[in-house]
């Protein structure tokens, strides 16, 4: 098992190099960057003074240096001007537009991008998980065909349109707070039982949209493995038996669907991720969506590579998280590592 | 005849089979070329048809946008700013035929809202095939204004009300469809080129390249896809006109597209690369590329189309975002992302509905493909 999560680990890792370079080149894809950009404005005007500070910030982050130099400096594994000091050791670098450290920006926005997509996670587990079964037992009946048509209209539905709708209805049907992360009042307090609630209160619309869509491609899989296992002679055995219906269902048959379940989530993050970064912005609310759009509008090169590259690492995390799940509930797969065999 | 037979009985001379009876009815499938079989299982699923037939049509309807709507997109009319839809019906007392009312726009000082009031009392009637408003060129040849409906002289046809700009939504959503639909065309294309060529490298010649193939699938399928196509399409260069952002953004919604279908490509390939025909081609000494185009392709050509038709949707669904938030295409173009982008705040939901519109044929077309892609997915299996 030790082998097996050391090795994962290890792979998750060096994609993540990897895509910390593709992400590099797409952020310095467009000619220039907020730096540049501001100091030919000044050029205009011919501020001496200004032309000199955005030029010492040009150098004192290294952005007169060749691409590769760079990247390299950006993520730390070459001296820049102040010694080593990229993403590896903790320094994200300087957002110019707003003229505040990277990590001062996001830490905040980031702790509510994660909360958010985990409950969403757990919401999509919960919702999926009695859905599909139900559809598989009580396939082509009106709650199969009901769960079909949530998702379907789930999948079809874009995500802003349901924000929008959600947030008007909500609010008008039972009184669901608009849009933000929490009521104004609890802004700048430390954490509290109330600050608590406020924040799950307004979680519950995005949370439906986000989930919505994962949900339903969920259902329909889960619903479509398990009727696979519900086919097959065992099942027959057991009712012959006289095992009560739910055991029949819960012992056997939804324990073998449960597999690909849960590799599913290696699908269903991405798509998360993209989604809360959509809705964050229609709906307002604090996560590093509204700032990730912001800093890309602006070129701030330093702040949207971050958050770029944030939002793929909290993916892979979360793949690497359903691996080990899944190695945990198939002893096959962690087996498999043991003899040499690799899928 | 024969008459081997002592009795003078006709004696056929095949040998005898008990089951020919109910056989006969099996043998013309048997027999039937594998599209018949593929094609008479899909017209089962009715739904899919319908939708096929559907998406047909609309994307046959696209050349000639210009004579079915009744004003051009960019036809501005400052009289009527966020008019609401307008009635249309077909009688009226003893006046039979379509017809609407003339409608009037005025600032409520009340509310400060521009409200509209519809006089019931006198029904004109729209016309039909006749000539109005800015001319086009019709299918790129002559110049017309020709049009199928027309605003009644003097009056408004607003079937699905005006916009901030006082622009019929009626004429931008059909406008809008001719981006909106080709967007998806265009980045499968991309997608499914990528993913034929490095799918079909990795299959066909396995080792290095197949392994290099699956580390680039696991790098890309793990990377969020709105975020990257946002950071994709903030770097268009802000100068570069509507129709090379189209083509752009489309390229882009491709290139993140291609690892399923790669994945797809590949498994096939691995395991038609076991079969015997294959095995019989490359011993007569075939090249690889004859196999692959002559012998492998045909076997799971009609499998990617119908995985391809299910990719478009997500395609359609994400122009509409990134037009949406204000990074995907631009102005003048029309499409119905950017129709949205007008909506993005909940006053549009409360005060003007209509403004929401361009969701309908959203939802719609991105049914029918779905409905479409799992009708030819379930038919592509004809002998099970």
């Amino acid at each position: 098992m030790l082998t097996y999560i050391l090795r994962r680990s290890i792979t998750m890792a060096w994609t993540l190099l990897a895509i910390s370079v593709l992400i590099f080149a797409i952020i310095n894809l467009p000619d220039g960057n907020y730096l540049t950009n501001q100091i030919r404005e000044l050029m205009v005007t011919g501020e001496e003074a200004s032309i000199a500070k955005a030029k010492f910030l040009l150098q004192q982050y290294s952005l007169d240096k060749p691409l590769v130099e760079q990247y390299a400096i950006w993520l730390g594994v070459w001296p820049g001007p102040n010694g080593f000091s990229g993403i590896l050791q903790g320094d994200f670098g300087y957002s110019f537009e707003l003229d505040r450290p990277v990590s001062d920006i996001v830490t905040e926005s980031m702790w509510f991008t994660i909360g958010l997509n985990l409950v969403v996670v757990l919401f999509v587990y919960m919702t999926a998980l009695p859905l599909g079964a139900l559809a598989a037992v009580r396939a082509n009946t009106w709650i199969d065909y009901l769960t079909s048509l949530i998702g379907y209209l789930g999948l079809a539905t874009p995500n802003f349109l349901l924000a929008l709708v959600l947030m008007y209805y909500g609010n008008k049907a039972v009184g669901l707070p608009i849009g933000g992360g929490m009521a104004k009042e609890f802004l700048d307090e430390p954490m509290s039982f109330a600050k608590f609630g406020s924040i799950m209160l307004h979680m519950i619309a995005p949370v439906i949209v986000i989930g919505t869509a994962g949900m339903a491609g969920m259902t329909r899989r889960l619903r479509a493995n398990l009727m696979d296992e519900l086919s097959k002679p065992y099942v027959t055995t057991a009712e012959a038996k006289g095992v009560s219906p739910t055991r029949t269902v819960v012992k056997y048959p939804l324990r073998m669907a449960l597999n690909p379940f849960i590799a599913d989530i290696g699908n269903l993050l991405p798509q998360l991720v993209s989604g809360s970064v959509l809705v964050s912005v229609v709906m307002s609310l604090p996560t590093i969506g509204p700032i990730l759009l912001s800093a890309l509008r602006s070129q701030d090169i330093f702040l949207s590579g971050f958050i770029l590259l944030f939002v793929s690492a909290l993916t892979l995390v979360g793949m690497l998280i359903s691996d080990l799940l899944l190695a945990v509930v198939d002893p096959r797969i962690r087996l498999a590592g043991k003899s040499g065999n690799q899928r | 005849m024969s008459s081997t037979d002592p009795d003078h009985h006709f004696v056929a001379q095949d040998d005898y089979d008990e089951n020919a009876d109910i056989q006969m009815l099996d043998r013309a499938d048997l027999d039937a070329p594998t599209w018949l079989l593929i094609w008479r299982r899909f017209l089962r699923h009715k739904l899919g048809v319908a939708s096929g037939i559907y998406l047909l049509v609309i994307y046959l309807a696209l050349p000639f946008i210009d004579f079915l709507t009744p004003y051009h997109y960019t036809t501005r009319d400052i009289e009527h700013i966020y008019a609401p839809p307008q009635p249309v019906r077909f009688v009226h007392e003893n006046y039979v035929g379509l017809h609407t009312y003339p409608t009037e726009e005025f600032f409520d000082l009340e509310t400060f809202q521009v409200k509209s009031k519809v006089d019931w009392t006198t029904p004109v009637p729209i016309p039909i095939l006749s000539n109005c408003g800015k001319s086009y060129h019709l299918l790129g040849l002559f110049e017309t204004n020709f049009r199928l409906i027309c605003p009644p002289e003097g009056y408004t046809l607003y079937l699905l009300g005006t916009d901030r700009l006082g622009r019929d939504v009626h004429s931008r959503i059909m406008h809008g469809a001719q981006l909106s639909l080709t967007v998806g065309l265009i980045g499968v294309t991309v997608s499914f080129a990528i993913g034929l060529f490095l799918g079909g490298a990795a299959g066909y010649f396995g080792g290095w390249i197949d392994s290099m193939v699956m580390r680039a699938i696991e790098i890309i399928r793990s990377m969020p896809e709105l975020p990257i196509w946002l950071a994709l399409s903030a770097a268009i260069p802000a100068n570069w006109g509507p129709v090379a952002v189209f083509f752009v953004i489309s390229i882009i919604l491709g290139l993140l597209d291609w690892p399923g279908l790669a994945r797809a490509v590949r498994s096939k390939f691995l395991s038609l690369r076991e079969e015997d025909y294959v095995k019989a081609a490359e011993l007569m000494g075939a090249r690889p590329r004859r196999i692959i185009t002559a012998h492998m392709m045909p076997n799971f050509m009609s499998h990617l189309v119908a995985s391809a038709t299910l990719s478009i949707p997500a395609m359609i669904l994400g122009e509409t975002a990134l037009s949406f938030l204000g990074l995907g295409l631009r102005p003048p173009a029309v499409s119905w992302g950017l129709m949205l982008n007008d909506a993005l705040d909940l006053t549009v939901v409360e005060i003007y509905p209509w403004l929401l519109m361009p969701l309908v044929p959203v939802i719609m077309v991105v049914l029918a493909f779905s409905f479409l892609g799992d009708g030819l997915r379930d038919a592509l299996d004809p002998y099970s």
